[in-house]
Order: C-alpha cells, then sequence, then structure tokens
C-alpha cells in the first residue's frame, strides 16, 4: 500500500490523470511476457518529463516505495514484473525523438519511443540503428537499453550496447546525471553508460538515450540452407567464419521448430530437413554478392542439401520474417512457452544444442531449439503447461543442466533477455559468488534503499550446483 | 453485502464456469499485438485497453484476482471486437471468442434499465430474427423518407432531439425500398452466359431490407459474371449483431435456421457481400461446437461461405468502366481478420477502367462503427473515425469503397462530420462494380 501522503505528493507531480491505482489498472501492470510471473503493482504513474521522474524518485526514496521502469513489457526473465510491488512507471508520454543529428550521426530519444518507429525515422534519412530484437515493433528503447537487447544483426553489428554513447539518468536518490556524449571517444571516469546497459532498471531511471548510428548499408541478399543434419550446418557456421566472411545474420533453426514456424508463416519452408541455416549479408554491392557466393559455397561443401538465394527483396523479407515468428510460432503448440537464451562461442554450438536434445529427453519435457549461430547465441524453448506442476519441476531441471552445460562449454546463462527474476539464482554460476558480491556492492553504492527494481538480479538464494566447473 | 457484490461476486462464479481457460492461457503475453490494436493507441498506450490488457483482465476475474468491477464491464465494452490483434498473434489466440464468451456471460448477469431491455429485447428477439418485420420497420422508414416528413424534421431541426450521433445517422441512411419492392424478393437468378459457377445467395437482414439495393446490384454483378445464384427463402439474419453483444443464445438459434436452409441447397458456395455477416458465417462451427446435433453440420456450412470479392475475382468480370478518379478502400474488419479477405477486392477495383486505386494509410484499421458500437461507445468511435477520415482525405480519393454496411454508413457519418460531402462520397463495393458494369457495356 501507498502511504495517502505519498499518493499526494505523487499526484501533485504528475497530475491525477497520471497517476492510476484502479484495479484494472494493476492488473494490466502486473506482467511482463515472462511465463508464470504476475504481482500487482500499487500504483502505475506516467511522468512527462525528466524533472518529474526525479521529484517522483525522490518520494519513493523518502518513502521506500519500490519502482519498476516498464517499457512495453516484452521482456523475458519477469525484469518488469512488480515482485514487491510499488510504482509501475511506465513512459507512453514520454516517447519523442529529440534530435537526428545528421553531422555527427547519432540520434537522441526520449526512453518511451517504440525501437521501430526510432528505426524508420533514421531510415528515412538514409541512416542505420543495426539492433534489431524481434520485438522490436512493440518494445521501447530504454526496455531494449535496460535488458541490453540483441537481434538478428549482431554478429556483425553488435547489439544495443554498442550503440548506446550517452544517457540522461536519474539516480535513487533523485538525482540527474549525464554520462558520455556525442563522442567516439571519451575516457573520463567510469564508464557509466556501459554500466546503465543492461543493469534491469536496478541502478537508476534511464530519461533520455542518444545512439551512434552508421550509414545505410547500400544492399542486402538473403539465403536460405538446409541441412539433414546439425552438425553440417554447424561446421558451416564455423567455416565461414573462418573464411574470414562476417554475415550480418547466421540463424539456424533446428526441425521441431521449423516445422511450427512453417506452419504459422507459410512461406514454403521444407519440415522433413534437419536444420536450417538463414544467412544474409548487406553493404556494397560487389562485396555482398561476393560474400554470398562464397558461403553459398561453404554451404554447398558441407553437404547442404539445398541452397537457396532469395532473389528478391520480398523474399528475403519473407525468410526473416519467418525467422522472427519463431518464439511465438512455438507457443501454438502448448499454453506455456519457456524461452531461455543460454550462449556459448560459436564453435561449441552443434555440440550445444546436441546436449539440449539429451537434457530434453532425459527429463522428458519438449524443447526446441533456434537461434543466432553466429553468435552463439541459442534459444532453446520448452513447450509445457504452467498448470502440470509435475512437468514444470521436469522442465526446471532441464534448464538447469543447460544453463550448467553452457557454462561448462564456456558460455553464459543469458545472451540477450537478461537475468531478471528468471535467471537470478543462476548469476554466481556465471560470475562466482565473488562476482555476485562485487556487483551487489555497487547496487547498494547506488541504490542503498533497495528502492530500485526490488528482487530482479540478485537472487535470495543461489541455485546449489551439483558440479561446479569454471 | 451490497448487491452489486452479489452481482459480481455471481458473475465472477459464472466467468470461472463460462471462460475457456485453455484459450486464456494460450495468450503469452509478447505484446506483439499492441500495435495493431486502435483502442490501444488512441488510449494513449493504456495497457488495460489493449488485446494483452484484456486477456489479463479476463483471467484476472477467472482467477480470483480481481472482481468484475463496473472498470471490467467498460474496458470489454470498449473493445470494438475488430479482431485486428488475431492476425498479428502469432501463438493464435482466439481472442474474439474470449471476448464473445465473457460479454455473453457478462449480458446474462446484467440488470438493464427498462428502457434498455426494451430497446434490447426489440432489437435482438423481435426485429433482427423476424423477416417480415425488418420489412415493416423499412417500410415505414420508407414512409418516413417518402412523405417528406423527414424533410422537414431536417429542416425543423426536430432531428436534433435525437441523442448523439442519431441526427447524423438518420441523414446518411440510405433510400430505403417501397413495400411493394421488398415483397416480392427472387428466389433465383439465372447466368446471364455459360454457367460458370452456382451459387446460394446469402441475403442478410439489413441487406436485404435497408440495403436492398445492394443485395440487387450483387445479384446483377453475380449473373453478369455467369453465376446461376439461388437464395434459399427459409434463411435469416446471421446473428452477429447478436453475438457481438452477447446474446449468444440468440445467434446459435439463428446459426441453425441459416443452417437448415442452406443444407441441401446444391451450390458450389454461399456468397456473402457483408463482411460482418460472412464473419458470422464462417464461425458457425465455433458457435456451435459444443452442440452433438449441430456441430458437424455448422462446420460443413462454415466451410462453404466465401465473401462476394473472392467469387467475382476468380470468376472473372466483364468489362468495368468509370469516370477517371481516384478511388481508396476501407476494409471491413471482419472481412479483413476473419474471413480474410483483403486483397480481392482491391484486385477487383483495379480491374476498373478509369479508376486510380491509392491505398489508404492504416486502411486494415477499424473505422469506429463495429455493429452497435458507434452509439454505445460513441466518444471513442468518433476519435477513431475522424482519425479515419483524416487519412481518406489525404488519398485525394473521390470514391470511398466498403464492403459492409455498418462501416458504409459509418463512411458516410465520416463524411458528413468532416464536411466532405461535395467532394467525397462513400459506396459498398458491389454498388461501384456494377455502376462500372454497367458503364462498361
Amino acid at each position: 500500500m501507498i502511504h495517502q501522503d505519498a499518493k499526494k505528493k505523487f499526484t501533485a507531480i504528475v497530475g491525477e490523470v497520471n497517476y492510476l491505482d484502479s484495479k484494472q489498472s494493476l492488473v494490466a501492470y502486473s506482467y511482463d511476457a515472462t511465463p508464470n510471473y504476475q504481482a500487482l503493482p500499487d500504483a502505475v504513474i506516467k511522468p512527462r518529463n525528466t524533472k518529474e521522474v526525479s521529484e517522483i524518485v525522490k518520494v519513493c526514496n523518502e518513502y521506500k516505495i519500490p519502482i519498476v521502469p516498464r517499457g512495453n513489457a516484452t521482456n523475458l526473465c519477469a525484469g518488469t514484473c512488480p515482485l514487491e510491488g510499488g510504482l509501475v512507471m511506465i513512459f507512453t508520454l514520454m516517447n519523442e525523438i529529440i534530435e537526428l543529428d545528421e553531422e555527427n550521426l547519432t540520434v537522441t530519444v526520449q526512453p518511451g519511443l517504440i525501437t521501430l518507429d526510432m528505426i524508420n525515422a533514421v531510415e528515412a534519412k538514409g541512416l542505420f540503428y543495426p539492433p534489431d530484437p524481434s520485438s522490436m515493433k512493440i518494445s521501447t528503447i530504454a526496455g531494449n537499453i535496460n535488458e541490453g537487447s540483441g537481434g538478428l544483426r549482431g554478429l556483425k553489428y553488435g547489439v544495443t550496447r554498442d550503440y548506446v554513447i550517452a544517457l540522461e539518468v536519474v539516480l535513487p536518490n533523485g538525482n540527474i546525471i549525464r554520462t558520455g556524449g556525442k563522442l567516439a571517444k571519451d575516457v573520463a571516469g567510469y564508464d557509466f553508460t556501459r554500466l546503465m546497459v543492461g543493469s534491469e532498471g536496478t541502478l537508476g531511471i534511464i530519461t533520455e538515450a542518444t545512439f551512434k548510428l552508421i550509414p545505410k548499408p547500400e544492399t542486402k541478399k538473403t539465403m536460405l540452407a538446409l541441412y539433414d543434419s546439425l552438425e553440417a550446418a554447424g561446421r558451416t557456421v564455423s567455416k565461414i567464419i573462418a573464411n574470414k566472411i562476417i554475415p550480418t545474420t547466421l540463424e539456424f533453426l533446428d526441425q521441431p521448430t521449423i516445422r511450427v514456424v512453417e506452419d504459422f508463416a507459410k512461406i514454403g519452408l521444407p519440415t522433413d530437413v534437419g536444420a536450417v541455416l538463414l544467412i544474409e549479408q548487406d553493404g556494397p554491392l560487389e562485396v555482398v554478392e561476393r560474400d554470398i557466393k562464397r558461403m553459398a559455397e561453404i554451404c554447398q561443401e558441407e553437404n547442404a542439401l539445398s541452397v537457396q538465394i532469395a532473389q528478391t527483396d520480398e523474399e528475403g523479407t519473407a525468410l526473416t520474417t519467418a525467422r522472427r515468428s519463431a518464439l511465438s510460432a512455438l507457443a501454438r503448440l502448448k499454453p506455456t512457452t519457456i524461452l531461455e537464451d543460454a550462449t556459448v562461442p560459436r564453435s561449441k554450438i552443434a555440440e550445444m544444442v546436441r546436449e539440449i536434445e539429451v537434457i530434453a529427453k532425459r527429463n522428458n519435457v519438449q524443447i526446441c531449439t533456434f537461434g543466432h549461430a553466429g553468435d552463439g547465441n541459442l534459444h532453446p524453448t520448452c513447450m509445457t503447461d504452467a498448470r502440470d506442476k509435475e512437468e514444470m519441476h521436469r522442465v526446471e531441471k532441464a534448464f538447469e543442466e543447460i544453463f550448467e552445460k553452457a557454462i561448462q562449454l564456456g558460455g553464459t546463462i543469458t545472451g540477450e533477455h537478461g537475468v531478471g527474476v528468471m535467471k537470478s539464482p543462476y548469476l554466481a554460476w556465471k560470475l562466482g559468488e565473488e562476482g555476485v558480491e562485487a556487483m551487489k556492492t555497487l547496487k547498494m553504492a547506488f541504490d542503498p534503499n533497495n528502492i530500485m527494481n526490488p528482487g530482479k538480479m540478485f537472487a535470495k538464494e543461489t541455485r546449489k550446483r551439483v558440479v561446479v566447473s569454471r | 453485502m451490497s448487491t452489486t457484490n452479489e452481482r459480481q461476486q455471481e458473475l465472477a462464479i459464472d466467468m470461472k464456469a463460462g471462460m475457456d481457460y485453455d484459450e486464456l492461457m494460450n495468450c503469452m503475453r509478447c505484446g506483439f499485438c499492441l500495435p495493431s490494436c486502435p483502442t490501444y493507441r488512441e488510449s494513449g498506450g493504456n495497457e488495460a485497453a489493449s488485446p494483452r490488457g484484456r486477456i489479463a483482465l479476463m483471467k484476472a476475474v477467472v482467477d480470483g484476482i480481481m472482481e468484475p468491477d463496473e472498470d471490467f464491464e467498460k474496458q470489454l465494452s470498449l473493445c470494438l471486437g475488430c479482431r485486428a490483434c488475431e492476425p498479428a498473434c502469432p501463438s493464435g489466440v482466439k481472442y474474439g471468442h474470449l471476448l464473445e464468451a465473457a460479454r455473453d456471460i457478462i449480458q446474462k448477469k446484467k440488470k438493464h434499465s427498462l428502457p434498455v431491455r426494451m430497446v434490447r429485447s426489440l432489437v435482438f428477439n423481435q426485429l433482427f430474427p423476424k423477416p417480415n418485420r425488418m420489412r415493416t420497420v423499412s417500410s415505414l422508414l420508407w414512409f418516413y423518407q417518402k412523405t417528406g416528413i423527414q424533410k422537414i424534421a431536417q429542416a425543423t431541426h426536430l432531428t436534433k432531439i435525437a441523442p448523439g450521433n442519431l441526427s447524423i445517422m438518420e441523414k446518411v441512411l440510405p433510400q430505403v425500398p417501397s413495400p411493394s419492392q421488398l415483397k416480392n424478393r427472387p428466389t433465383h437468378v439465372a447466368a446471364e452466359g455459360k454457367v460458370k459457377q452456382k451459387v446460394a445467395f446469402f441475403s442478410g437482414c439489413l441487406m436485404d431490407t435497408m440495403f436492398m439495393d445492394t443485395n440487387d446490384a450483387t445479384l446483377f454483378i453475380l449473373s453478369k459474371s455467369n453465376c446461376e445464384i439461388v437464395i434459399p427463402e427459409k434463411q435469416n439474419c446471421c446473428g452477429a449483431l447478436h453475438a457481438h453483444s452477447g446474446e449468444k443464445d440468440g445467434a446459435k438459434a439463428l446459426a441453425k435456421e441459416n443452417i437448415l436452409a442452406f443444407e441441401n441447397v446444391k451450390a458450389d458456395f454461399i456468397v456473402s457481400n457483408a463482411g460482418g455477416c460472412g464473419a458470422l458465417l464462417v464461425e458457425y462451427g465455433h458457435l456451435l461446437k459444443d452442440d452433438p446435433e449441430w456441430a458437424e453440420r455448422a462446420k460443413v456450412f462454415s466451410a462453404r461461405v466465401k465473401d462476394i470479392s473472392e467469387i467475382l475475382l476468380a470468376v472473372g468480370m466483364p468489362k468495368m468502366v468509370l469516370d477517371e478518379q481516384i478511388v481508396t478502400y476501407q476494409d471491413s474488419c471482419h472481412l479483413r481478420n476473419v474471413m480474410g479477405t483483403f486483397s480481392a477486392p482491391r484486385r477487383l477495383l483495379q480491374q476498373i477502367e478509369g479508376v486510380t486505386f491509392t491505398e489508404m494509410k492504416d486502411a486494415d484499421r477499424c473505422c469506429g462503427s463495429a455493429g452497435v458500437y458507434n452509439i454505445i461507445e460513441q466518444e471513442m468511435s468518433m476519435q477513431i473515425l475522424d482519425v479515419k477520415m483524416e487519412q481518406a482525405k489525404a488519398t485525394k480519393a473521390r470514391t470511398l469503397v466498403t464492403a459492409n454496411p455498418g462501416c458504409l454508413l459509418q463512411m458516410k457519418l465520416g463524411i458528413e462530420r468532416a464536411g466532405l460531402q461535395k467532394d467525397v462520397r462513400a459506396v459498398h463495393i458491389v454498388d461501384l462494380l456494377a455502376e462500372a458494369v454497367k458503364k462498361g457495356e
């Protein structure tokens, strides 16, 4: 419950209409895209500018009210589920492009801007913002920053982290700071910009962000290669990189995923093959053509059953759209879909996927795998039913084993979705107890009253690992 | 305990018993539906006014997290039921079915005021399901229009007494056919040339009275395109208005009458010329899925239903000509999102000589008509309509084409509101095609 005095202060800051505490509003902001997590906040607040954010935070700090900054809640780690109640802060009233600077090749935006709206505005000027999370049609830009979102073009261009160059942040004490700038070079003190990216709303609230942009690639070509075995697809990935080609996109789908995606997208994917690689290259025409030709040869050398190069942009778009819909298409199979993002060095992909199959079988659960083959970021996805407690237990066990294997192979527990609540019990597996301790110390320094998105990232208890091998 | 609370508790129990929990669970909350939802957009991004939000509200009631309070009912009422979220949903959640089920349950528990009860009973029980009475009412309207009472009423601003939009609505109603025209409806129309396809025509209730000219135009172009048409006499209102307003039992009864009427008619397809009707006809299979006697028969019926534009495109149109002009098309939500018909009407319009087809921005977005929505949720409806008119204006089109009577009236209303009467007309696609065929002869 929010103290009456605090409520008065909140409504004085944002106005009555921007402070919502009807039951309906509380339910509507009680979840994100993570299955099985739901908790009601005490109120929902819509600030109109940075000053209001700062004033709200000061009141929260005074009354020790938790704040969960929320974009459009497409995240998959329960990062925006208000587990400890408090305020959910939404940014629908702060969604403008502040400046598109064509001289410095930067764009400065407010936190609530939809990622795709920013991409479209930037591309209309012949510029390019490469990160392209699958949720970009609805996810907000600050949500992308907070979760450290990736996407299909990560292999060649990197992820959200690689493009944020300046931030305005409201700290948990209400202070407003600015980090970075429109600069290529800047070593003045700690790199707070990078610290904030992927901080999942636990250190402060992003109220403005500046991104660097690059010129829009002139051309793009898409290619689809089919394999009867996963190993062959895996070997192709390694060989492409070993041939010193970095494609924009190198995605892979396993057979069960292909089936479901085809059922949904109906674009003529063959459903009887072992694995599919979706490959894309962009850049100057000559380079694209040369790379696509060479990659097609490599696919053939590695016994691809067929290699199909999209002849038109529409054909290419259809292929990438199909890949983008993989997650949600899988959701058609069973009521609950749990999607993880265990990540391994790319040379270990085939081994990891094979191990996932073994783990799924051993625990008697259904897991399909797709993901970003080029950067080793896999999406083992489990189709289950949250109402079946016994099966949920097996699912949990299977994922535990998957994370364990990923770490063993030199990988990590999350490549692009964030830790949130979902992965918090495993954080120490990746960082070690000392690593977690260092992060907690940092969090305490920023947020001594623990009001910023409490309960996220740091679990009350760490999962015990049977075998500890690092 | 107050009666409100008791009613809410009873409603909560009915929701628990009556909602399809599997379907509620199927929503994975990915949020992909949000950008497609008109009320989400018009409410400035209010999660509760989105499909994901409304499903969460329904589930919260079933889970006992929230009471089905007034806010809850209001939020469900605010949904247009345009179902644009369904094609956008990769998980394939049947949002429309969830909404209809919830509205049906709420309706059954609802204590309407006497006037509302009377109107509902009149509309849902006494009028739409009774073809003869539809004709009588239509004749009264004809009398009103023909005798000059309408002109007097308009001139003396008597119509302004009518609440909200009804006064403008009354202005945009079509000229209704005379009682004698209404009586002698054909039951069979031969193809003009060699029969390419034999079709059964679903004539509808509003379409066969107030919009009778459009039905006649439909028969005319089908015949010109060499389709033989049978029009079963015993058919009735499709029940869409009932289904969308939470009168599921009424909809089911009508569905059975229609299935009976068409069951033994030998025809390749059942043709519909109104998106709203067609969408319910293709869902009879779902509507009657729990009725062992009717489930299979309903499925067979639904599988035969096709929109007029799909048939015409398949059999091929005779030469069509119109004066040089820009034409744009407003999708009927149900035609597009439920029947899956969106390219056929556009391709037909592009076949007309003299026509430059210009796509309107967000043509696939609901116009705000949505059955009786424009009367019940007037504010939101008009907000949506005014945006739509801006987009229509931007195409510079002289003719604004629709494929459903509700959308057509809404477009006419929009044209009046925007003061575009002199430059723009709204027309049902069938009427425009018929006009173009006649001119092409």
